[in-house]
């Protein structure tokens, strides 16, 4: 930093944080003047999220410092955080829906008058911040009945109440649509006039290069670079993000496809029942879904692999029509599920590494009917722990202690061992490191080639457009469009997912 | 096992300090009115942690030993209904309770904890009603075949003669071969580790393709049939049944021999022999506190805290473990680095 720059308001020097089994944070450094967009952009598990966890008070560092205008502050909670001046919008918002609007922005702090919660007061003063951001509703509206985008405002509104200084958002237009994705960068930009200071977390590289002064980019939990507006482009930020060549990258060779694995006939949209979902996967095919937070895109993989009902409409695998009341019935087909929430849906965090890969084949292996299989297990195990390489002490170590790439790899080695012919993938990579995510997506290819039909579940573009034959894109439970490989870019698939 | 070693320590404790301060306690008649008391409860125990190994609870057990005990006779005497009608009868009763249990918990998916209180008061209203609340007897000669599950060892035709069977009672070996049986299940079976898996992560386990919701019917059902099987061995040995106490608070008991044993109620961890080890400290606390002098209006307090103390010690002993293996992953990353 040259002398003539001015302090910045907020700084982060040498931060380190540690999990077991993990290096979150390494040495991360980031700076913020006042009224300054900066963009923190980097892949799934890069260490955005633990960052802004500290700077927001929820996780104290293991070591660094964290300045706010010069001076060194412990943030050990998220009130002092407050107090600081700086306010984190989560990417999943936190607001009470059965608070009406004035509730929320207040909740905590109401101003009271004889001891009572003074209304009057919370409505003006709401009123006053709901103006600034140009959002026309009634304080006493229930924040249920607003949509997602207005209560994102909702949330910058409590936020500015505090009189935050700095401003994080995570994702926030993960669940926007069009029209209110450009009503949020709008207001950031009002804000950045008014000399707040905004650290913006994305995945959308457009909204990036529209709006930040500045780009900071993590790898793994270090920095891995940092570009100025001159040097923002679409490539140079994808390079620093994912460090090295992105045709390399994504390993993706697509091969002609075989017949069709898996046939999705007019079911019922689960979050939509008047719309019906159609769509077929071919063997050796990499078929992406893509579409906005809350599009309704794990719930479509939910019925196929028959956690939810099918109300109408038919599945096919291999030809074969199913009759599916739960998960039994779609392993018995041949069809394996990925899901979304590693931790909480997809491996058993307790039972150790052999034990979760032994999890889907306890019935097929079965002896006398009724007993365990432990040499099975035992090969299956080992032969996954070796094919994936997990990364572990040995099988009987228990999965929690595995990083988050290992963990996933439990998640691949329990369905692979069941030698599915449709593999659904939800969030394949999500909070795992770019090692592991590399070998995924190697792994993925590999499956192809032998003749697996993938379906996969991202939020991530570059790993939409980078692995996938053709993307089937969502919007709000329907299916919006289809895109062949040769047609993907960010603009396309954002037409389509934010509604056609 | 080496989970056990410090409940087979405080075992070897107590058994010590109440041989050498209790007059009688090493008598043949205590010691093996001892073994056998641990011996019930020990089953009923094995049964109720299926259910909590699933991480549900069921308290209904006590009164449901109640009513069970009370239909019994009820149907053998009362209404002339031979000894293996009835002992069907009994089963069905058992399997139909464990499938109300399960079924709500499952189908409605409501709290075990209500669903048990519910029916902990609803069976022994039924236990009362149906007799009038008055007192049931299992003296009646009709009995006499059942009687011999709760006699000496040396009663049976195998044993007979043998002067060291002469000390050891029946309820002991029943006791060994349940919780053989239940070990087995637990695991050496798909079952049982369909049980452990769900009990952890009943939605991992069901995206992993486990039938979770018959799973879960299954581990009522067996707790109940144990149950049933308990209350007919509890009222066999004592004889005479109230309807409106037999069996009040063995729920409880069973419970804590369940906890005590290193089952863990957010499910998902549980050992057999842990539980039968939880039995049996259970009752020699019981038995040292009548022999050592101890006034018995304290009874309950010493359990209470030992098992209190049992679980603190054992909270405390994984907090240091984990944080020892925290310590030393954190110690291997920044090495790596």
């Amino acid at each position: 930093m040259s002398e003539s720059e001015p302090a910045p308001l907020l700084s982060v020097d040498r931060v380190t944080k540690r999990f077991p089994g993990v290096t979150a944070l390494k040495d991360v450094c980031l700076s913020l003047q006042p009224g300054e967009v900066l963009a923190l952009i980097g892949e799934n598990g890069a260490g955005k999220s633990t960052l802004m966890k500290i700077l927001a008070g929820v996780q104290l560092p293991d070591e660094g410092t964290i300045r706010v205008a010069g001076n060194s502050v412990t943030l050990d909670s998220v009130h002092t955080s407050q107090s600081q001046g700086i306010a984190l919008i989560h990417q999943e918002l936190n607001l009470s829906g059965n608070l009406d609007v004035g509730a929320n922005i207040f909740l905590g702090r109401e101003p009271r008058r004889f001891g009572l919660i003074d209304k009057d007061t919370i409505r003006k003063k709401s009123r006053a911040l709901l103006k600034r951001l140009g959002l026309n509703v009634d304080p006493d509206t229930l924040v249920d009945h607003l949509p997602i985008g207005q209560q994102q405002l909702v949330e910058i509104a409590r936020a500015l109440s505090v009189d935050a200084r700095v401003l994080i958002m995570d994702e926030p237009t993960s669940s926007l649509s069009q029209h209110e994705t450009e009503r949020l960068m709008q207001v950031v930009k009002e804000l950045r006039c008014d000399g707040v200071s905004v650290i913006y977390i994305s995945h959308r590289l457009r909204e990036v290069m529209e709006l930040a002064d500045r780009v900071t980019v993590f790898r793994d939990g270090e920095n891995a670079g940092e570009l100025t507006r001159e040097e923002m482009t679409h490539d140079s930020m994808v390079q620093l993000m994912v460090g090295r060549d992105v045709s390399q990258f994504y390993s993706r060779q697509p091969h002609p496809p075989g017949d069709v694995a898996l046939e999705v006939s007019a079911i019922t949209s689960p979050l939509d029942p008047g719309q019906r979902l159609s769509f077929q996967v071919r063997q050796g095919e990499i078929v992406g879904v893509s579409g906005l937070v809350g599009a309704g895109r794990s719930e479509m993989l939910e019925v196929v692999f028959g956690v939810r009902p099918t109300l109408q409409g038919h599945v096919k695998v291999g030809g074969r029509q199913l009759r599916l009341r739960s998960p039994v019935d779609a392993v018995e087909a041949g069809l394996a599920l990925v899901p979304e929430d590693r931790k909480k849906q997809g491996v058993i965090l307790e039972l150790a590494v052999r034990t979760n890969i032994g999890l889907a084949g306890l019935r097929r292996h079965r002896r006398l009917g009724a007993f365990l299989n432990e040499a099975q297990e035992k090969a299956d195990s080992a032969a996954m722990v070796k094919k994936l390489r997990i990364k572990t002490p040995g099988d009987l170590q228990t999965v929690q202690f595995l990083s988050g790439g290992n963990q996933q790899k439990v998640v691949l080695g329990k369905w692979l061992a069941m030698e599915p012919t449709v593999l659904l993938l939800d969030e394949p990579t999500r909070g795992i490191d770019i090692g592991a995510k590399h070998e995924i997506y190697t792994l993925m290819d590999q499956l192809a080639a032998a003749g697996m039909a993938i379906l996969f579940v991202s939020s991530e573009m570059e790993e939409i457009i980078g692995m996938s034959d053709r993307v089937i894109v969502m919007h709000e439970g329907r299916i919006t469009g289809e895109l062949p490989r040769e047609q993907l870019t960010e603009q396309s698939v954002m037409q389509l997912a934010t509604g056609g | 096992m080496k989970k056990n070693l410090g409940i087979l320590a405080v075992i070897a404790v107590v058994f010590i300090v109440t041989a050498i301060g209790g007059d009688g306690f090493l008598s043949a008649f205590n010691l093996y009115n001892l073994v056998e008391r641990i011996s019930l409860y020990a089953i009923i125990g094995i049964g109720v942690s299926f259910v909590i190994v699933t991480g549900g609870i069921d308290l209904s057990i006590g009164s449901f030993i109640g009513l069970c005990a009370v239909t019994f006779p009820f149907l053998v005497i009362g209404h002339n209904v031979s000894l293996t009608t009835g002992l069907l009868l009994l089963l069905t009763m058992s399997v139909c309770a464990g499938l109300f249990h399960g079924l709500l918990v499952t189908k409605l998916d409501l709290q075990p904890f209500v669903v048990t209180l519910c029916t902990l008061m609803m069976y022994r209203g039924v236990a009362r009603h149906l007799v009038s609340d008055s007192t049931m007897g299992y003296s009646d000669e009709r009995f006499q075949p059942l009687s011999l599950m709760v006699g000496r060892l040396s009663e049976l035709p195998w044993f007979e003669g043998q002067a060291w069977a002469r000390h050891v009672p029946v309820a002991l070996l029943i006791m060994i071969v349940i919780g053989v049986l239940a070990a087995v299940f637990l695991n050496r079976t798909i079952y049982g580790r369909d049980l452990m898996a769900l009990g952890r992560n009943r939605e991992a386990a069901h995206l992993s393709g486990i039938n979770t919701t018959k799973m879960i019917i299954l581990a009522y059902v067996l707790c109940s049939v144990t149950s049933g099987f308990g209350a007919l061995l509890f009222a066999l040995d004592v004889v005479s049944v109230q309807p409106s106490t037999f069996g009040s608070f063995y729920e409880l008991y069973a419970i804590a021999a369940a906890v005590l044993g290193g089952c863990s109620l957010r499910g998902g961890e549980g050992s057999i022999f842990g539980v039968i080890l939880g039995a049996a400290l259970m009752r020699l606390l019981m038995n040292s506190i009548q022999m050592l002098g101890v006034s018995d209006a304290l009874e309950e307090f010493v359990i209470g805290f030992v098992i209190l103390l049992g679980v603190i010690i054992d909270v405390i002993v994984k907090r240091v473990v984990a944080k020892r293996r925290a310590r030393q992953q954190a110690t291997v990353a920044a090495g790596a680095e």
